[in-house]
């Protein structure tokens, strides 16, 4: 198989959807008890029948994330380099017909807010854009983790996808991970959501990980946007692309995120929405179902879930994020992504995990695992 | 006593410093431990400010050593330049060969381990490499100038305990270098077994550290091992499925 797009074809929403929605308690039970899962378990712990299980799947999640990852809870920042963005997007702050000042940082911009990030403590950053593809490119991505570089040991893109070559040349620079969220899953929904700009290609955003993986990434993030399309069939699809990616690109590291939609000035707002009961459900189902698999929750949720949430499958956390260009030193309070909702600091969020008995890590790589260009 | 390069050790135990819900849990554990030598992950220590790296600094204890590991390289060639690094770093030869490509199971590479094994030995590394329990590629590691041989009892993180007892016992019997069982050792009588069975020393990591109470369990593994060892040095008495019948078979020549 050449690519996920394959065996992505011969599935139909409306029956995966069906399967879901008919699994029973019997299923269940069997997902629970089973030592090894599959998909189909996948599949019964997302479905409404799982929901009296919760408190046991909590849990058995919490028992599997601490054997793995210990007790222990990554912290990264993301930096907003530009919200340049050529895209309509209808959910996304960004979008190309959203009327918003448009921001790149400069080479002494970024290193203004690199100077205020590492005063925080962090590490692990992950560097976002919007896709502009005439001025953030793969030169602009090159020169910028130059000079972020020298100052984490650990440096993620979340950009616009790229051509396997493209980020073959980036691995040298030190590029560790690369989040690439597929929104939905859902083929008509997605041309809805994006009706212009290259994204609006739903089969070259499907098929950005296996290029990822052929370029060799130590890392991937997967997702959807939940509130897009039922985020069980969503999930469903998630899930089969991580057991694909894993099997095809067996030496990558793979990671999920949950993003539920959140509101920004003139947004869209949720076809479907995801209560707190599910997605701690759709958190413990994850870890169940993939001990392995690197969890992730960011400041979109709020203070009190984020509390609770840490301890039942969550492996990496965001802390103080700003989701804007220039957002932590530059110019703090404008161009917004998206709003965020727990705005503690990232000392508040690292005395929060040490409170619940776990170890806040800041550094989990280093610049020597990477051979430089010149070696 | 438990020789490995030119360094001696009172104790068997070699402990992990992941996992702790925190770094004064995991100094304490490993106080309790008795260990004198610790992995530390090279990927979890700030080099570059060693004096603030508050991991380092919980490990500055007279009698530990420290053993870095290359947890996250991916072949030969990642593992030997992270090692020089490491050595530049820490001041110190011993290096744990890691090289799982594997993310999921954290599976070691014998090829490349191979290799860098080679490589690292002729560059003056007291190499201790992590390896499945493969009885040929041990042998192949001794020629190769490993100090020592790190087979797993079983996937790492499991607690499965000791899996792949049969070919340790192969590996155990033919070794000309001392034999650490790593990865896998789920509770203090897998740690006993592995020493009644002749290992040289086991390292112990998740068992300790996720459990409870990592300080009484740092402390469990400790008798678990120094037990395990007498047992093994004052020799075990044979095993007997049942009571020994009269000798039908050469009875006739007591006639």
């Amino acid at each position: 198989m050449s690519s996920f797009k394959d065996l992505f074809n011969t599935y139909c929403w409306d029956e995966v959807k069906e399967s879901i929605y008919s699994n029973t308690e019997a299923d269940v039970l069997q997902a629970l008890q089973s030592t090894k899962r599959n998909i189909e378990d996948f599949k019964a712990l997302i479905s409404p029948a799982a929901e009296p299980f919760l408190e046991e799947m909590a849990q058995l999640s919490q028992q599997i994330s601490q054997k793995r990852f210990g007790k222990t809870m990554q912290l990264y920042v993301p930096l907003y380099l530009s919200n340049e963005c050529n895209n309509i997007c209808t959910y996304c702050g960004f979008s190309f017909d959203n009327k918003v000042r448009r921001k790149t940082l400069t080479d002494r911009e970024i290193l203004q807010e690199v100077e205020t990030i590492k005063k925080k403590g962090y590490d692990h950053i992950l560097l976002v854009t919007g896709e502009a593809n005439q001025t953030v490119h793969v030169d602009y991505f090159k020169n910028a983790m130059e000079l972020v570089r020298p100052h984490f040991s650990n440096v993620s893109l979340e950009v616009q996808p790229l051509e396997q070559d493209e980020y073959e040349a980036l691995l040298p620079y030190g590029l560790h991970a690369v989040l690439v969220y597929q929104e939905t899953y859902h083929r008509e929904d997605y041309k809805k959501h994006h009706p212009k700009g290259k994204k609006s290609n739903f089969d070259y955003r499907l098929e950005t990980p296996d290029r990822l993986g052929k370029a060799g990434i130590h890392k991937m993030g997967l997702g959807v946007l939940i509130g897009l399309e039922d985020w069980r069939t969503d999930s469903f699809f998630t899930a089969l692309h991580l057991s694909y990616l894993e099997k095809a690109y067996w030496q990558s590291k793979y990671s999920i995120s949950f993003p539920r939609l959140r509101p920004f000035s003139g947004g869209l707002e949720p076809k479907v929405n995801m209560n707190d009961r599910e997605l701690v459900q759709l958190i413990c189902a994850y870890r169940i179902f993939n001990e392995e698999i690197e969890l992730s929750i960011s400041t979109r949720e709020s203070e009190i879930f984020r509390n609770n949430v840490l301890k039942l499958g969550i492996t990496s956390m965001s802390a103080g994020s700003k989701t804007n260009p220039g957002g932590y030193a530059v110019e703090p309070e404008a161009l917004k992504q998206f709003e965020i909702s727990d705005e503690r600091s990232p000392e508040q969020i690292a005395q929060l995990i040490k409170s619940q008995g776990y170890e806040p890590v800041w550094k989990d790589w280093d610049s020597s695992l990477t051979i430089p260009l010149d070696k | 006593m438990l020789k490995i390069g030119n360094i001696q050790f009172n104790s068997r135990l070699f402990i992990g410093t992941g996992k702790y819900s925190s770094s004064e849990v995991m100094e304490k554990s490993l106080l309790a431990s008795g260990s004198e030598l610790v992995t530390v992950a090279l990927k979890r220590v700030d080099f570059k400010n060693q004096d603030q790296d508050d991991l380092l600094a919980k490990l500055n204890h007279p009698h530990i050593k420290l053993l870095p590991n290359t947890s996250g390289v991916r072949n030969a060639k990642e593992a030997i330049f992270a090692a020089q690094l490491a050595r530049e770093a820490l001041g110190t030869n011993l290096i744990k060969l890691e090289i799982h490509p594997d993310p999921k199971y954290l599976m070691p590479d014998p090829i490349e381990t191979l290799i860098a094994t080679e490589a690292l030995a002729k560059l003056g590394f007291i190499v201790l490499p992590y390896i499945h329990a493969d009885p040929v590629l041990c042998k192949r590691l001794e020629e190769a100038g490993t100090a020592a041989v790190m087979p797993l009892g079983s996937p790492i993180g499991s607690n499965k305990g000791l899996k792949t007892i049969d070919f340790l016992e192969i590996i155990i019997e033919q070794s000309n270098v001392p034999v650490i069982v790593d990865a896998g050792i789920g509770a203090p009588s897998d740690a006993a077994k592995a020493m009644e069975i002749g290992a040289d020393a086991v390292l112990v990591n998740t068992a300790i550290a996720v459990s409870p109470d990592p300080v009484a369990m740092g402390l469990a593994f400790k008798l678990a091992v120094e037990s395990g060892r007498m047992a093994f040095e004052a020799r075990l008495a044979p095993k007997h499925a049942g009571a020994v019948a009269t000798s039908p078979l050469t009875s006739f020549l007591d006639v």
